[in-house]
């Protein structure tokens, strides 16, 4: 495969939130506002890049008994890492995602992709595959938080977008859903775009 | 009715394949089959031969539910006229429910059949009938001063991810109307719930009268008032959603739908018997009489949706239980459920909502269970040498 298609194919093909259902629940946590959105998919794409590479540079020394907690270590670093950058240079955005950047240890793309592309192939390829996997979360976690601020709070990165004017406290008749806030419209709102994404890529569908 | 009969079959030609305007085919088949019983005949399998299918059933519910509807609109105009203390005459307050109310139906019933007729064009499929009962039911659940497009929205969202995403009419796990409701309870909770949204004209500040506080029973029980009269209760002078509000309506409605055998009595009964030993039962172990739990038991049944949800939303045989023995557990479980969150749980005054959507889920497990049981059952009896 080349290293074009393996970043094309994560981003929506091969997406790994609606194709692969993998990394729902911070899907879910992350999404109410667009800002905490966007620094998760940035933080998920780099500890998921570099893993990626980190691992795939020692596969041929890790002992293949004990390659999960070898993965996990380095998981671990690189969130340990990230979460630390996020505290000194984005400390308001940190305090928002509060436990959900250590949770992303728990990310399945990043065991996934560890497991099933960085562990058989060369580092550049798997630095490739894992940003594109990054990418492809953060995509979907970009377009659900939009939807949601948007909706649910009548925001854009915390810019008023809809018109004061139209609230009904102020004479108007637009109200904000607050459902959207919730989390179970998270998972609505995925299922959503697999719909969609199913209708326009016909292959996805199972054979009945 | 000949002469409508050859003017359906003149255009036939037109909307079958190959005519001209073949692409609408399902929306003629549709509106051919709600004027017309059609002849065909199911071809294959063992089927009860009647002449009684889905759109027949359909219309009888619609018919049950009038008595609510009708009700449900002289008392919009009642509550109206008490709380703007203005002097209106039987017909003006008739004449100003209908205003009131009449536009929620239409809006239902066009946004929601709107969209089933465009997915069963997409599809290639007939349209499902499901929607006629549906867009009855969605009006009658909610308070009169919900603003239509919230209303338009909530139906949307009830169709496609209550209804068409499971594959349409029969295939739902949650009982459409409802989720309808439940999408407005918590996108708008306050336009869903407080005191002031039950009365027309409250929310926009219209005159109220001193002493008149627009509360339902539900939320005088909570906050430890004096409850309405149980004939009041009963009859529906009270405030609350639009057709909630009168269980004797609502019994009307019932008495048909079990005189024509199309809900089942099983459900109903138990609903109601779960309510009442549920409720006799917190009575006796009531801590003070200002607690709810003392709320006599009786008022339960009277207070807020239970009597609609028992009657028109727990029978729904789509996301009922489907066994005989099973109905029992699930109706049971809604009177229960229903009763212990409007006595336990602060944050939703009427439990009926919840408790329904709750046994909707857990219906398919009941009836596992049941078949199970009876296949174990049987298996014991029989004797394997």
């Amino acid at each position: 495969m080349s290293n074009k298609k393996i970043f094309i194919e994560p981003l929506f093909r091969n997406n790994p939130v609606t194709v692969l259902v993998l990394g729902i629940c911070s899907a879910l946590a992350v999404t109410v506002k667009l800002e905490p959105a966007l620094v998760m998919a940035l933080s998920v794409t780099v500890v998921t890049g570099f893993s990626s590479m980190i691992v795939s540079l020692i596969r041929n020394t890790i002992p293949n008994r004990i390659r999960i907690i070898v993965q996990l270590v380095v998981v671990a670093m690189l969130v340990i890492l990230v979460d630390q950058l996020l505290k000194a240079y984005a400390y308001e955005v940190s305090k928002q995602l509060s436990v959900f950047v250590g949770l992303i240890i728990t990310n399945c793309i990043i065991m996934g992709r560890i497991e099933a592309f960085a562990l058989a192939n060369k580092p550049i390829p798997s630095l490739i595959d894992g940003l594109a996997n990054g990418l492809g979360y953060g995509i979907i976690l970009v377009v659900v938080a939009f939807f949601r601020e948007l909706l649910g709070s009548g925001t854009v990165m915390g810019i008023q977008v809809i018109p004061n004017a139209i609230y009904i406290k102020n004479g108007g008749f637009y109200e904000n859903n607050g459902l959207m806030i919730l989390p179970p419209m998270a998972l609505i709102l995925v299922g959503l775009f697999i719909w969609v994404q199913r209708s326009i890529t016909k292959e996805l569908i199972e054979k009945k | 009715m000949k002469a409508i009969r050859k003017l359906v079959d003149n255009i036939k030609p037109t909307f079958s394949k190959g005519g001209k305007l073949s692409f609408l085919h399902s929306t003629f088949d549709a509106f051919e089959t709600f004027l017309f019983v059609p002849n065909t005949v199911t071809k294959k399998g063992s089927h009860i031969r009647d002449s009684i299918e889905l759109k027949r059933t359909m219309t009888m519910v619609i018919i049950a539910l009038l008595p609510a509807l009708l009700f449900g609109m002289w008392n919009v105009g009642y509550q109206h006229s008490l709380a703007t203390g203005a002097n209106m005459d039987f017909w003006q307050i008739v004449l100003y429910g209908f205003i009131k109310v009449i536009p929620m139906v239409i809006v239902s019933y066009v946004v929601g059949l709107g969209i089933e007729f465009i997915s069963a064009q997409i599809r290639g499929h007939e349209v499902n009938e499901g929607y006629l009962v549906t867009g009855m039911l969605v009006p009658l659940i909610m308070p009169v001063d919900l603003p239509l497009w919230m209303l338009a929205l909530s139906v949307v969202f009830a169709v496609i991810v209550g209804k068409e995403v499971f594959g349409g009419t029969g295939m739902n796990i949650w009982n459409p109307a409802l989720i309808a409701r439940a999408f407005a309870f918590f996108a708008y909770p306050s336009h869903m719930s407080g005191d002031k949204v039950w009365v027309a004209g409250l929310t926009k500040g219209e005159g109220i009268v001193d002493g008149f506080s627009g509360a339902t029973p539900l939320a005088n029980a909570q906050a430890g008032l004096d409850l309405p009269s149980f004939q009041d209760m009963f009859l529906g002078i009270i405030p609350g959603s639009v057709g909630e509000t009168s269980t004797l309506a609502i019994l009307l409605g019932a008495a048909l739908l079990l005189f024509t055998g199309i809900a089942s009595w099983r459900i109903m009964l138990s609903v109601f018997a779960g309510g009442l030993l549920t409720g006799l039962f917190l009575n006796l172990v009531a801590p003070s009489p200002e607690s709810y739990l003392a709320v006599p038991a009786w008022n339960h049944l009277v207070m807020g949706g239970f009597a609609f949800g028992a009657v028109f939303m727990a029978t729904d045989p789509v996301t009922g239980s489907q066994t005989e023995k099973g109905k029992w557990f699930y109706g049971f479980l809604i009177g229960f459920f229903a009763v212990i969150i409007r006595v336990f749980n602060p944050g939703y005054p009427e439990g009926m909502m919840l408790a329904i959507l709750l046994l909707n889920t857990f219906a398919p497990l009941i009836d596992h269970i049941v078949v199970q049981a009876s296949i174990k059952k049987r298996l014991r009896r029989a004797v394997i040498k």
